[in-house]
C-alpha cells in the first residue's frame, strides 16, 4: 500500500501542559479516584504513548485533554490556553469506533468535514485510501467487520487535519498483519503532517515503533510510573532490533510484568 | 438428498401449475354462474358483472401465460371463487336477509352510479388526514426531539402531556366543535392531536436512547447544538420516530371517521354515516371498501418511506 501526498496544508502542531490532574468518579455513594496528580507536557510535533493496565484511567485523561469532561482539581493548557471544551484543533479518535450507523462509510468518513460544511470528496478518498478502504466507501456500518469499522474511525479522525491527534487504542480490533500496515501509515502520515499526538495502546512494541516518548501509567487510580524518550532511529524501529527489545523489556517491567515470555 | 429435493421440486411445480392456470378459470365460473342462472330479484347490472368476472378471468390467463402470476395466483382463484359464491348465494338464491346483505351487482351499482360523490368523499377525508397528520407529525417530531434535548421544556411540558396524553382524543370533541369556528378545523386539531402524541413520545424515547458517545464524537470535531440535534440525535432518533408515526397514522384513521361521523359534513364517515340512516347499505358497502383502501395505501406509503429512510438498517418489518 502505498499511499497518500497531503491533501491538506499541516498546521501548527499543538503543546499541552497538564498539571497536577485529579479526577474520579462518584461509585455506590463514594468517590472512587481515577488519575491521581497527573502533571506532563507535550511538545510541539511529540508523538507520545500511553501505557497502563487495563481501567487505569487512559481513556479518562484522554476525555479531559479532548475537553469532553471537566477535572476535579488541576488544569490542561493547550497551547498555553485552559483547555475549556472540545474543540476540531484536538481530534479524537475514540477506544470505539461508534460511527453513525445512517450514515455510508464515506459519509461517516466525512464527519468532520460536514460540521464545518466543507465536504471535499477527494480528502475522503484519500483518507479511506490511507486505510485500505476505498472499496467499501458506500457500504453501511453494520456491513463491516470490527476491524474496518476501526479503520473507518481512523480515517475519520484523519481528514480533520488536526492540530493533535488522540488516539485510543486505534489498532487494538486489528488482526496483527493489517495493524503492522496500519501502523506503518500513521507514522508516515504523522511524519508528513507534523501534528502532536497523544495514543492509548496495550501493545508495548507499538508504542516502541511509533512514539518519541511513551508514558507508563500505575494501576487506578493513574499515576505516571515511567516517562521516557525514545530515542530510536528509523532503522532501529523494528521489533527484533535490539534496542526495542531492551525497551521493551524495562517497560513490560515497569507494567508489573515481570517474567517476559 | 437431491433427489428428495428434485421430486419435491415437481411436486410443488405442479401444484404451481395448477394454481397458475386455475385462477382465471375460477373467475370464468363465476362469470358464467353470474350470467346463466336467473336474478332471485330485480338486480341491476348483472350482465356488466358477469362481463367484468369474465375479463378479470381474460387477465389472469394472459398474466399466467405471461409468468407474471406466481404469489397472488392462489389468493386470485379463491377470490373468484368467493365472489360467485356470493353472487350465487345472494342475487340468484337469496339466502341472506337482505337489505343488509347486499349483492355484488349492488356494489358494481354504487360505484357506477355514486362515483362522483364517493369520490368527492375520499379527497375531502384524504385532505383532512393528511392535513391534521401531517401537521401532528411535525409537531410531534420538534415537541419530542425538545423534551429529548431540553431540560426546561421538559420541566414545562412534560406533566401537560402527561395529564392530555392518555386522554382518547375523540372525548376532546364535543369541546373541540364548541370552541373551535368550524367542524372541520375541530376535526383537523383533533387529528393532530392523535397523531402527535405518539410520535412525541416516541421521538422523545428515542432521542433519550441516543448513545452519548454519538454527541461525544461531533463534539470533538467542533459540532454546535445545532448539527447534534438535526444531524445527530434526529436521524439516531429516526427507527423509534417511524414506530410513533405508525401509531400516530392509526390513531388518526380513527379519529378521522369518528369526526366526520360527528360533526364534519363531508368525507367518508360523514358518506356513511348518511348511507346508514337512509338504509341504502350498497353504498355503505362501498364507502368501507373505499376507506379501507385508502387505509391501507397509506400505511404502505409510510412503510415505502420507512423503508428508504431506515435503508441502513439491518432488517425491517415487511407489510
Ligand atoms: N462515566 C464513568 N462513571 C463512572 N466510572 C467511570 C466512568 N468512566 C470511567 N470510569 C471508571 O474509571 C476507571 C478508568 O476508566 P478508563 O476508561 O479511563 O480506563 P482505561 O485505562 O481506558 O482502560 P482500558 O485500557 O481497559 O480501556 C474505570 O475503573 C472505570 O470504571
Ligand atoms: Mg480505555
Amino acid at each position: 500500500m502505498v499511499k497518500t501526498a497531503a491533501t491538506q496544508p499541516a498546521l501548527k502542531p499543538l503543546s499541552l501542559h497538564i498539571d497536577h490532574l485529579n479526577h474520579g468518579y462518584e461509585a455506590q455513594g463514594a468517590m472512587r479516584p481515577v488519575l491521581d496528580d497527573v502533571s506532563f507536557d507535550v511538545a510541539p510535533g511529540e508523538f507520545v504513548a500511553l501505557l497502563g493496565p487495563s481501567g487505569c484511567g487512559k481513556s479518562t485523561l484522554l476525555r479531559l485533554i479532548a475537553g469532553l469532561e471537566a477535572p476535579l482539581s488541576g488544569t490542561i493548557e493547550a497551547d498555553g490556553r485552559e483547555i475549556t471544551g472540545p474543540g476540531p484543533d484536538r481530534i479524537v479518535m475514540f477506544q470505539d469506533p461508534t460511527l453513525y450507523p445512517w450514515r455510508t462509510v464515506e459519509e461517516n468518513v466525512a464527519l468532520g468535514l460536514d460540521i464545518h460544511k466543507k465536504r471535499d470528496p477527494k480528502i475522503v478518498r484519500d483518507a479511506l485510501h490511507l486505510v485500505g478502504l476505498e472499496k467499501d466507501a458506500t457500504s453501511w456500518p453494520h456491513q463491516l467487520s470490527g476491524g474496518m469499522a476501526q479503520r473507518v474511525a481512523l480515517a475519520r479522525a484523519l481528514v480533520n487535519n488536526p492540530r493533535m491527534l488522540i488516539l485510543d487504542e486505534p489498532l487494538g480490533k486489528l488482526d496483527s498483519l493489517t495493524r503492522l500496515t496500519m501502523q506503518g501509515e500513521i507514522r508516515r502520515f504523522w511524519q508528513q503532517q507534523g501534528f502532536s499526538a497523544l495514543m492509548v495502546t496495550h501493545d508495548v512494541e507499538e508504542a516502541l515503533l511509533l512514539a518519541t516518548r511513551v508514558l507508563v501509567f500505575s494501576p487506578r487510580p493513574a499515576r505516571i510510573v515511567s516517562d521516557q524518550p525514545i530515542e530510536l532511529s528509523a532503522e532501529q524501529r523494528h521489533r527484533d532490533d535490539p534496542h526495542v527489545i531492551a525497551l521493551r523489556r524495562a517497560i513490560l517491567e515497569q507494567l508489573g510484568h515481570r517474567n517476559d515470555w | 438428498m437431491s433427489r428428495v429435493t428434485t421430486h419435491e421440486t415437481t411436486h410443488s411445480s405442479v401444484k404451481d401449475m395448477v394454481w397458475r392456470w386455475g385462477a382465471g378459470p375460477c373467475w370464468g365460473v363465476a362469470a358464467f354462474l353470474t350470467w346463466w342462472l336467473p336474478d332471485g330479484d330485480d338486480f341491476p347490472d348483472t350482465t356488466l358483472l358477469a362481463g367484468l368476472f369474465l375479463a378479470c378471468g381474460v387477465v389472469l390467463l394472459i398474466l399466467a401465460a405471461l409468468k407474471r402470476l406466481r404469489y397472488w395466483a392462489p389468493w386470485s382463484a379463491v377470490l373468484g371463487l368467493g365472489l360467485g359464491a356470493w353472487e350465487v348465494a345472494q342475487a340468484k338464491f337469496l339466502l341472506l336477509p337482505r337489505p343488509f346483505f347486499g349483492t355484488p351487482q349492488d356494489l358494481l351499482d354504487v360505484f357506477l352510479t355514486d362515483w362522483k360523490r364517493l369520490g368527492d368523499s375520499l379527497l375531502h377525508s384524504l385532505l383532512l388526514l393528511l392535513i391534521g397528520y401531517g401537521i401532528g407529525a411535525c409537531v410531534g417530531i420538534v415537541v419530542g426531539m425538545a423534551l429529548g434535548r431540553s431540560l426546561r421544556f421538559r420541566y414545562w411540558v412534560r406533566p401537560i402531556m402527561r395529564v392530555i396524553g392518555p386522554l382518547p382524543p375523540v372525548a376532546l370533541l364535543p369541546l373541540a366543535f364548541v370552541i373551535m369556528p368550524s367542524t372541520r378545523l375541530a376535526g383537523e386539531a383533533l387529528m393532530a392531536l392523535s397523531a402527535g402524541f405518539p410520535v412525541a413520545v416516541l421521538t422523545w424515547s428515542g432521542v433519550a436512547a441516543v448513545d452519548p458517545a454519538y454527541y461525544d464524537v461531533a463534539r470533538t470535531m467542533g459540532a454546535k447544538d445545532r448539527f447534534l440535534v438535526l444531524r445527530v440525535a434526529l436521524p439516531a432518533a429516526t427507527p423509534q420516530i417511524f414506530v410513533g408515526l405508525f401509531m400516530g397514522l392509526g390513531a388518526s384513521f380513527s379519529m378521522l371517521v369518528v369526526a366526520e361521523m360527528l360533526g364534519v359534513k363531508s368525507g367518508l364517515g360523514f358518506y356513511m354515516q348518511w348511507a346508514q340512516g337512509w338504509a341504502a347499505y350498497p353504498n355503505m358497502y362501498a364507502a368501507l371498501l373505499v376507506m379501507a383502501l385508502m387505509c391501507t395505501s397509506l400505511m404502505t406509503l409510510l412503510f415505502k418511506l420507512r423503508d428508504y429512510v431506515l435503508r441502513w438498517q439491518k432488517d425491517g418489518l415487511k407489510w
